[in-house]
């Protein structure tokens, strides 16, 4: 009864807050007013909805918070769960859902988000469900912590690590031979937000500098390409050291004014550096021919074999396809390295790492170059693959996008962040009709993802050392 | 000597109006160390909401001042309303949560906010009506000061007064000012900490309204992203003046207004919102802390 009235009174008040924006839309050239009815009983509706479920959710957050703080058995508490136990209600509001269809106007759209995000939920306790049922996941952890038994954990398992990418790595190879032009062109774009999002994964996610201006790299890589070719015919493979090095120069030289900056006011001048950027390139004619932008930039070549644009297309999915994969090997040996823990540290606090004899100045520039310099390195490819580039490639959006995949992926994890790129890039492709609404999820995801899940969609797993000497030893990659 | 003094004067508008929003930024600094990325959408909220009034009213036959009012006023309701609710779902579950969570939740909002707008309402620049009415008296001095900006420094002087006597003067304004000391004493000494930054976040979203239903009528059109620009500018100035600093956020509003002004007056306009940014580097490297900001001691 106590929900009931708490819901009606969150809808009340987001019917209230809503109703200008959503109900009235007015057209003050030709003096029309456009009354939106049909949104009003929407948002109502949606907000009662949702209030339930946020309340589930808080609730949840706080019991756990609780036990992890008591040590409490965390598979008690979660075989115990509300919401796992209440499965049924979930399935009917995703049902629901489908009501405000026989409106069938501009909310229409909405409510399908609004159902995916409750079925993706859904399906997520479905998955924790039998992962609890077959001890895997993090269970088994807390199994192992309370009763010895080796782990179970599939992504700590070296031998099916290594399976799993083998049969990944020829499904990526076969890929571009079995569908067309269209779809490998879609699948390039992912990849090379990948790169982007393990770039940012460095500064963001490991030494926990919040850039929000990352897209100005790439924007350097792009540019460096286009200009050397339009000035000097240089070629791709020529300028593709040449803009990572330089998006590198780019991160060092912005790194050094921010060095003692953190936070928040590291992340606003990044941002400024970001909009500094794109408007100098807006302006700058001479250099950079002003927002029309470079066209007829050269497609890479393969020893002065011409090549027609499907072939040229593949050509180049190839190549993304070997940059992911040197990205991947670069970032992961870099973050288990000496300088990948310094970083760590640093995330961690800042004051603490200095103290401990660590340069900051030195981790800090170098987690922005490194960042900078694939930025710099999938800007040039970027380049040749569009063939066209103009400042309004490197917008805020751009860097906001970039950084909702690192977010969601799961900050410091190499692979939530290509999984992250690929859900966040390629979903609004194939659900074109949502393509629109795609920043709309993407800035609630983040918040929600910072509320219940900060760990993003695949949290980083720390590196564990062993004991080796020991008889029972576990197979730990 | 009077083009110097046109710029001036529109750099004190323009200023003006980036401290009205700047105090909302340093008002939150001040109290729970966040920087409301989402306050500039707050404000483009506002300059919204007070389009559809008008422009509602306009239809309806009202006539010019009243409208001026009306939208004014449901435009502080609704960004207060926002501002309230963003705090409610975005930040306080954050509260405890390490330093760099809010900010991306922020920025999350942000971007979820200008598509709300951007698909709920239009992408597209809407023409704001000239609702402030020009003076006779003012004709003299028009071709330096017009009505309109007028209008804007009379009402952010106003509203400055009125908020300095509210932080200053009422028994509200003291728990604020012992929260921004110290949270915990506060709580300890019979404060109600939730309500105060709650109060906190609809003052300064207030603020911003106003500001936006000023610069909306002024410049004459309205669209979602609009909001974002001037939050970093206006962010920039609370920085300038000194991030937590009431008085701080004014003038360095104030610098900013007539270092644009004069930079885009006598240099180039193209590259007016690199002298911003630049500006905000220059400080950050110089002085963090602000012109009027104390610095503070970091500990482990």
């Amino acid at each position: 009864m106590q929900n009931l009235k708490q819901s009606i009174l969150v809808s009340v008040w987001f019917v209230f807050l809503t109703f200008p924006l959503m109900v009235v839309r007015v057209n003050t050239m030709d003096n029309i007013v456009v009354w939106r009815w049909e949104s009003l009983v929407w948002v109502a509706y949606e907000a009662f909805v949702l209030s339930y479920f946020w309340r589930f959710l808080m609730q949840r957050k706080a019991v756990r918070e609780k036990a992890l703080a008591a040590n409490d058995n965390l598979v008690e508490l979660i075989k115990n769960d509300s919401l796992v136990q209440n499965n049924f209600i979930f399935v009917l509001l995703v049902l629901l859902q489908i009501v405000p269809a026989f409106f069938y106007s501009f909310v229409l759209p909405w409510s399908y988000l609004f159902g995916f995000f409750l079925l993706a939920f859904l399906l997520a306790v479905g998955i924790r469900k039998y992962q609890y049922r077959k001890g895997l996941g993090s269970f088994a952890r807390v199994d192992e912590a309370v009763s010895d038994k080796p782990r179970l954990n599939l992504l700590e398992n070296h031998s099916f690590r290594i399976r799993a990418q083998l049969v990944i790595l020829t499904i990526s190879l076969i890929f571009p031979l079995v569908v067309d032009t269209y779809q490998s062109n879609i699948m390039i774009s992912a990849l090379i937000y990948v790169v982007l999002g393990l770039g940012l994964n460095i500064s963001v996610g490991l030494a926990g500098l919040l850039d929000l201006g990352y897209v100005a790299f790439f924007g350097v890589g792009a540019y460096s390409y286009a200009l050397l070719n339009h000035h000097f015919g240089l070629g791709f493979w020529v300028t593709l050291p040449i803009g990572g090095l330089l998006g590198c120069l780019f991160g060092v030289l912005l790194g050094f004014p921010i060095l003692r900056l953190r936070g928040d006011y590291l992340a606003i001048v990044t941002l400024g550096f970001g909009m500094i950027f794109k408007v100098v390139m807006e302006n700058w004619d001479a250099l950079s021919f002003g927002p029309s932008g470079i066209a007829n930039i050269d497609k890479p070549g393969l020893f002065g074999i011409d090549m027609d644009l499907a072939g040229s297309t593949v050509y180049i999915y190839y190549i993304m396809i070997a940059l992911v994969v040197f990205t991947i090997i670069v970032t992961n040996r870099l973050k288990n390295s000496r300088i990948g823990r310094a970083w760590i540290a640093l995330r961690e606090d800042e004051i603490a790492c200095v103290a401990m004899g660590i340069d900051m100045a030195r981790t800090k520039l170098s987690a922005y170059a490194l960042g900078a310099f694939w930025a710099g390195m999938v800007g040039v490819l970027f380049a040749a693959k569009t063939t066209f580039i103009n400042p309004a490639s490197f917008t805020f959006m751009e860097s906001a996008i970039i950084l909702s995949i690192v977010v969601l992926g799961g900050m410091g994890s190499i692979l939530g962040v290509i999984l992250g790129a690929f859900i966040l890039i390629l979903l609004p492709e194939y659900l074109r009709a949502f393509s629109e609404y795609r920043m709309l999820v993407f800035g609630a995801s983040m918040t929600l993802m910072m509320i219940f899940r900060p760990q993003g969609l695949i949290s980083n797993l720390r590196q564990t050392y062993q004991y080796k000497g020991s008889k029972e030893m576990s197979d730990n990659g | 000597m009077d083009y110097f003094l046109e710029l001036f004067f529109g750099g004190l508008t323009r200023g003006s109006i980036y401290a009205l929003i700047a105090l909302g930024y340093t008002m939150v600094y001040g109290i729970i160390q966040l920087i409301n990325f989402a306050h500039g959408e707050i404000y483009m909220i506002g300059a919204f909401v007070a389009l559809i009034v008008a422009g509602v009213c306009t239809i309806y036959g009202l006539s010019g001042v009243s409208i001026l009012i009306l939208a004014g006023i449901v435009a502080v309701i609704y960004a207060s309303a926002y501002g309230y609710t963003l705090e409610k779902i975005a930040y306080r579950p954050l509260r405890d949560a390490p330093r760099l969570s809010p900010l991306i939740s922020a920025i999350g909002m942000s971007i979820f906010l200008q598509n709300y707008v951007l698909l709920a309402q239009t992408p597209d620049f809407l023409p704001f009506p000239r609702l402030i009415p020009e003076f006779a008296f003012m004709e003299p001095v028009a071709y330096i000061l017009g009505s309109p900006e007028l209008v804007i420094l009379v009402t952010t002087l106003v509203t400055m007064i009125l908020l300095t006597l509210l932080i200053k003067k009422t028994k509200i304004g003291k728990a604020m000012r012992a929260t921004q000391q110290d949270m915990n004493m506060a709580r300890l000494v019979g404060v109600s900490v939730d309500r105060i930054i709650s109060l906190t976040f609809v003052i300064g979203s207030a603020l911003a309204a106003i500001g936006g239903v000023l610069v909306a009528s002024y410049i004459g059109q309205v669209n979602f992203y609009i909001g974002f620009l001037a939050g970093v500018k206006a962010f920039t100035a609370a920085v300038l003046g000194g991030i937590g600093s009431i008085s701080g956020a004014v003038l360095g509003g104030l610098i900013l207004g007539w270092a644009e002004s004069f930079a885009a007056g006598y240099i180039s306009s193209d590259y007016e919102d690199v002298f911003t940014f630049g500006l905000l580097v220059l400080i950050l490297i110089l002085r963090p802390s602000g012109i009027l900001g104390k610095s503070t001691k970091q500990k482990v």
